[in-house]
């Protein structure tokens, strides 16, 4: 099955851009999404990443991945960032970079894990923590492109954690879109589901089953990636409608 | 030197140590092979890419030769545990190799005269990463080493640097190659001492 | 730093190395001797004894090829934690009957 190709060529995507700030917004007490504008951008699909690059004044660089957290428009590009506790570079950008201020950014990188509003059927999202974020991106995107079915299940440790809180809120409303928060340390009171860790049960709804063969998108910490990816497949899904991305340690 | 981005201090690493956990330094340069040395004319010789929709990149010996080559010095490490410091290698960088690809594919598959293969992720053979090596300590490649080219991914243990370079697959998805097919690690980073699968 | 270890590497085609390497690597896997085994090349129906197979390794594992047509016929990687065993290139493994015999009467 051919694919189509992403946008921009290999060189393109491979090309520092300057990306300017924009704008920033808190997402939680840990996260915050900037906004910025990226100097030609060539634009990017849901799911995809970029790869952002800080370098100091002797020359030293340090750089992380990022998923994107809205779909194209433009420009402009949304990366939500979580701060990483006694990170070097998720705190400098989370509140370091002042507005109008630049860093280096590359991209967008990833073929596999995207979504493409013409691919058919059904999309089941399972989030872990900060792997919301790129799952984000495909359901904003949703909204452009109409109709299909989406079912979000996100796990986070307590509310307190949620991304996106309002936002979701408000999409749970939308026919055609579920979503699921499952909260595994702390419950909000009076939820009827326990405070503990994401099971098969939590996977599952009427709709929701390997026989209506829905794309699934997993994203988070490894281990979390591939106990849910198990989970899926011993409850029938088949491997080629699992499409995963961890958030692993980046190197040394 | 890149522009520096305001307020940025950084962390840095401890930039000492040369060697990677576990390994030890060598004076000669060790032969490893899956296979006997493939016999490969420079007239018959062929590099290929293709991408995941079929479409095919070729190049001759002497296309190669006309493609502007560079001189680096590398530190390399076999997964054996032996490493080699500041070895100097001359080639083809694969960034000038994949400047016109259109792909939307994560990994590759790297393929030898000879049937051996090894898989990557695309990512780690772009950016100054990786070359077509076809000269090694001033003189052309010997066959044992992998002559007349092999692909240099120097970050990565040694056997990802495939000998007898033949062709590189473009592929979605990441699949195993020769050795990661019986244990040795899918990606392979010396740092980590990611020698083994579950490493 | 974990103390290495000395590997002998041999350099070249190892012209001198047979099957019979496999021998070692495999006998905690066969109850019977590997290299009087006799395997059928799936790639060109050869018959050869394993001590007749062109040996290239230990490291990074053992490779067995067909004497005819250079086909990988086993391969053997031993992990600190596990031992990788690959017959997929053999059509069929065959042991003479005596040989299983005389191991259950041991």
């Amino acid at each position: 099955m051919a694919r189509a190709a992403l946008p921009g060529g290999l060189s393109a995507r491979r090309t520092w851009r300057e990306a300017r700030l924009v704008e920033r917004r808190p997402e939680s007490p840990t996260a915050v999404t900037l906004l910025l504008e990226v100097d030609g951008w060539p634009g990017h699909l849901p799911g995809q990443h970029v790869d952002v690059r800080l370098t100091a004044p002797d020359g030293y660089t340090a750089t992380r991945s990022y998923s994107v957290a809205a779909p194209q428009d433009g420009d402009r590009i949304e990366l939500t960032v979580q701060r990483v506790p006694d990170g070097e570079v998720s705190p400098f950008l989370a509140d370091g970079l002042a507005l109008g201020d630049s860093v280096r950014l590359r991209g967008p990188v990833g073929g596999w894990f995207v979504w493409r509003p013409d691919q058919p059927g059904p999309v089941l999202l399972v989030a872990g923590g900060s792997g919301l974020v790129p799952l984000m991106s495909m359901l904003r995107a949703r909204a452009t492109a109409g109709g299909k079915a989406f079912r979000l299940v996100c796990s986070v440790r307590s509310p307190a954690d949620v991304l996106y809180r309002d936002e979701l809120a408000a999409l749970s409303a939308v026919p055609g879109v579920e979503i699921q928060l499952v909260h595994t340390r702390e419950a909000p009171a009076g939820d009827p589901r326990p405070a503990g860790r994401l099971l098969a049960e939590d996977l599952s709804a009427p709709g929701w089953t390997a026989t209506e063969g829905p794309t699934c998108y997993v994203c988070g910490p490894t281990g979390f990636v591939e106990s849910i990816a198990d989970l899926l497949v011993l409850t029938g899904h088949g491997a080629d409608r699992i499409r995963t991305e961890r958030f692993g340690p980046s190197g040394p | 030197m890149d522009f520096v981005t305001r307020g940025f201090e950084g962390r840095r690493r401890g930039s000492d140590d040369r060697l990677p956990p576990g390994q030890y330094l060598t004076g000669d340069f060790p032969v490893l092979s899956a296979g006997p040395t493939p016999p490969v004319d420079h007239d018959e010789w062929e590099l290929w890419v293709a991408t995941e929709d079929g479409t095919r990149h070729t190049w001759s010996w002497d296309e190669l030769m006309a493609l502007p080559a560079e001189s680096v010095t590398v530190d390399i490490h076999c997964v054996t545990s032996w490493s080699k410091l500041d070895t100097e290698w001359r080639g083809v960088s694969l960034d000038t190799l994949l400047e016109d690809v259109e792909t939307a594919a994560d990994f590759v598959m790297v393929h030898s005269y000879g049937g051996y293969t090894t898989n990557l992720p695309l990512e780690d053979i772009l950016d100054g990463k990786a070359w077509v090596a076809f000269g090694y300590d001033g003189d052309d490649l010997a066959p044992e080493h992998g002559g007349p080219a092999r692909l240099l991914v120097p970050h990565l243990y040694f056997w990802k640097s495939a000998k007898w370079v033949r062709g590189i697959e473009l592929m979605p998805h990441d699949s195993p190659g020769f050795w990661e097919q019986l244990g040795y690690h899918d990606y392979g980073d010396p740092w980590r001492e990611q020698r083994y699968q579950g490493d | 730093m974990s103390h290495p270890q000395q590997h002998p590497h041999r350099p070249g085609p190892p012209a001198d190395w047979d099957g019979n390497l496999m021998a070692g690597p495999l006998s905690e896997l066969f109850a019977l001797d590997v290299t009087t085994a006799v395997v059928r090349c799936r790639g060109c129906g050869a018959a050869n004894e394993v001590a007749r197979l062109r040996v290239y390794g230990p490291e990074p594992g053992l490779v067995g090829r067909c004497p005819g047509c250079d086909d990988v016929l086993l391969r053997v990687v031993r992990t600190p934690d596990a031992i990788w065993l690959d017959l997929g290139g053999a059509a069929s493994l065959r042991w003479p009957a005596e040989s299983a015999g005389s191991e259950a009467q041991a």
